[in-house]
């Protein structure tokens, strides 16, 4: 278990899981009670609506939100703090990207990938041959030691 | 007369339907004295073809023959049927009148437009990724290769065993020779084969299958495609990807999994 940081709160960016509005971000607006909050997404295209907890995922970002703030605050906050391209810059965004991107490709981008990690695998191989050359080339006692390894030198 | 072809002007139906049903408001009796039909002489239609239903009346039928002493002609008297019917058979009424294949609607997918890259899922060049050239009238899909690229010629293709990719080349600017029709593709049944069937005295086990032989007009056809085809791939965005990618062959992988796959 990592550290308890992201708070169920006013203001907390969170991410929608599943349902209607999945993969989507919004705020929330309003705490309900232990399950349900009040959520808005003006800028990311949520309609304000209550959710469960049990949908969302807390991001590590939390804007300045007054408890019950009509929509259009939050829309004001929202592109203030600049949310749209902090989230859009964090890894987690950066994966669900990737991941829309590799459900979507069709049979010609399946084959380019394909080839172009065909390519790479053998300009790697190929440099890696070199070595293996070459470090066949020293001789033995040079071949199995460790470079960085503190040796102990024999006082003669 | 006259008086009838003035009034003969459209005007409003007597009878009308009652409350949207089928029923109608007066019935055929009633009707038939409104429109004072009673005073509408029949007029009958002149016998047509009298002449040939009297040739159909008549017991017997004038055949000529051959032969220089026969007469040149025979009487030759109609036989009365083995048997008649002896109830009238009810005709059936045709709600919906047959339609013949040739009319049948032909339908094609929204995802195959001309150009589109095909994958093709059975036959002799399975798993070979083709381009569409145009849907046929019999509803069957023109495709090509490009035959330089993997061997596909110009072939026709039922829709139905093939995958319908995005890729689209464009191929407006490709000119297709005019005769690629269903009677060019058409399946040649050997001449000696059908003469035998007719005749009924040809060797019936002789083997009448001699090989294929690719026609000129078939040669000349695919060079001219393939030609167009080839430059509408190098113009395109993708020229040298697109050309291996047709080469290359389509398969499933582990771990693929077709109906959540997008083409």
């Amino acid at each position: 278990m990592g550290k308890l940081d992201k708070f169920v709160e006013v203001g907390r960016v969170a991410f929608i899981a599943n349902g209607k509005d999945s993969g989507k971000v919004c705020a929330i607006a309003e705490i309900i009670d232990q399950n349900r909050v009040l959520i808005d997404g003006p800028c990311s295209g949520v309609r304000r609506q209550v959710c469960d907890m049990k949908r969302l995922h807390l991001t590590r970002f939390c804007i300045d939100l007054p408890h019950s703030a009509r929509t259009a605050v939050v829309r004001r906050k929202w592109t203030a703090a600049k949310l749209d391209e902090k989230w859009k810059e964090t890894s987690w965004a950066k994966k669900l990207e990737a991941r829309r991107l590799r459900t979507n490709m069709s049979d010609f981008d399946r084959f380019k990938l394909a080839r172009a990690k065909q390519i790479r695998n053998s300009i790697i191989a190929l440099a890696a041959g070199k070595i293996r050359k070459e470090a066949k080339a020293k001789p033995n006692a040079l071949r199995f030691r460790k470079p960085n390894k503190k040796r102990h030198i024999k006082k003669e | 007369l006259q008086q009838m072809a003035k009034s003969s002007a459209p005007h409003k139906p007597k009878n009308s339907a009652i409350n949207a049903s089928r029923l109608m408001k007066y019935s055929r009796a009633r009707i038939f004295q409104r429109k004072a039909a009673y005073k509408v002489k029949k007029v009958k239609t002149p016998a047509k073809k009298s002449a040939e239903k009297a040739a159909a009346a008549a017991a017997f039928v004038v055949k000529k023959i051959g032969g220089d002493k026969n007469g040149g002609e025979r009487k030759v008297y109609k036989k009365t049927p083995k048997s008649l019917p002896t109830q009238v058979a009810s005709r059936k009424v045709q709600l919906r009148p047959k339609k013949t294949f040739k009319k049948h609607v032909r339908r094609i997918r929204s995802n195959l437009a001309p150009g589109a890259v095909l994958i093709l899922l059975a036959g002799r060049h399975k798993g070979k990724r083709v381009v569409l050239l145009k849907q046929l009238e019999s509803g069957l899909l023109l495709v090509t290769g490009p035959r330089k690229l993997n061997g596909c010629p110009l072939r026709r293709v039922s829709q139905r065993y093939v995958i319908g990719t995005k890729t689209r080349i464009d191929i407006s600017k490709v000119a297709l020779p005019e005769r690629l029709n269903d009677a060019y593709f058409r399946r040649q049944r050997s001449a000696k084969k059908s003469a035998a069937s007719a005749g009924g005295s040809a060797d019936i086990f002789a083997k009448s299958d001699a090989a294929y032989a690719v026609s000129a007009e078939r040669r000349e056809d695919q060079a001219a495609v393939d030609k167009a085809l080839m430059g509408a791939i190098k113009a395109s965005g993708d020229g040298p990807m697109l050309r291996s990618y047709l080469r290359s062959l389509f398969s499933i992988k582990s771990g693929q999994r077709p109906h959540a796959m997008v083409f």
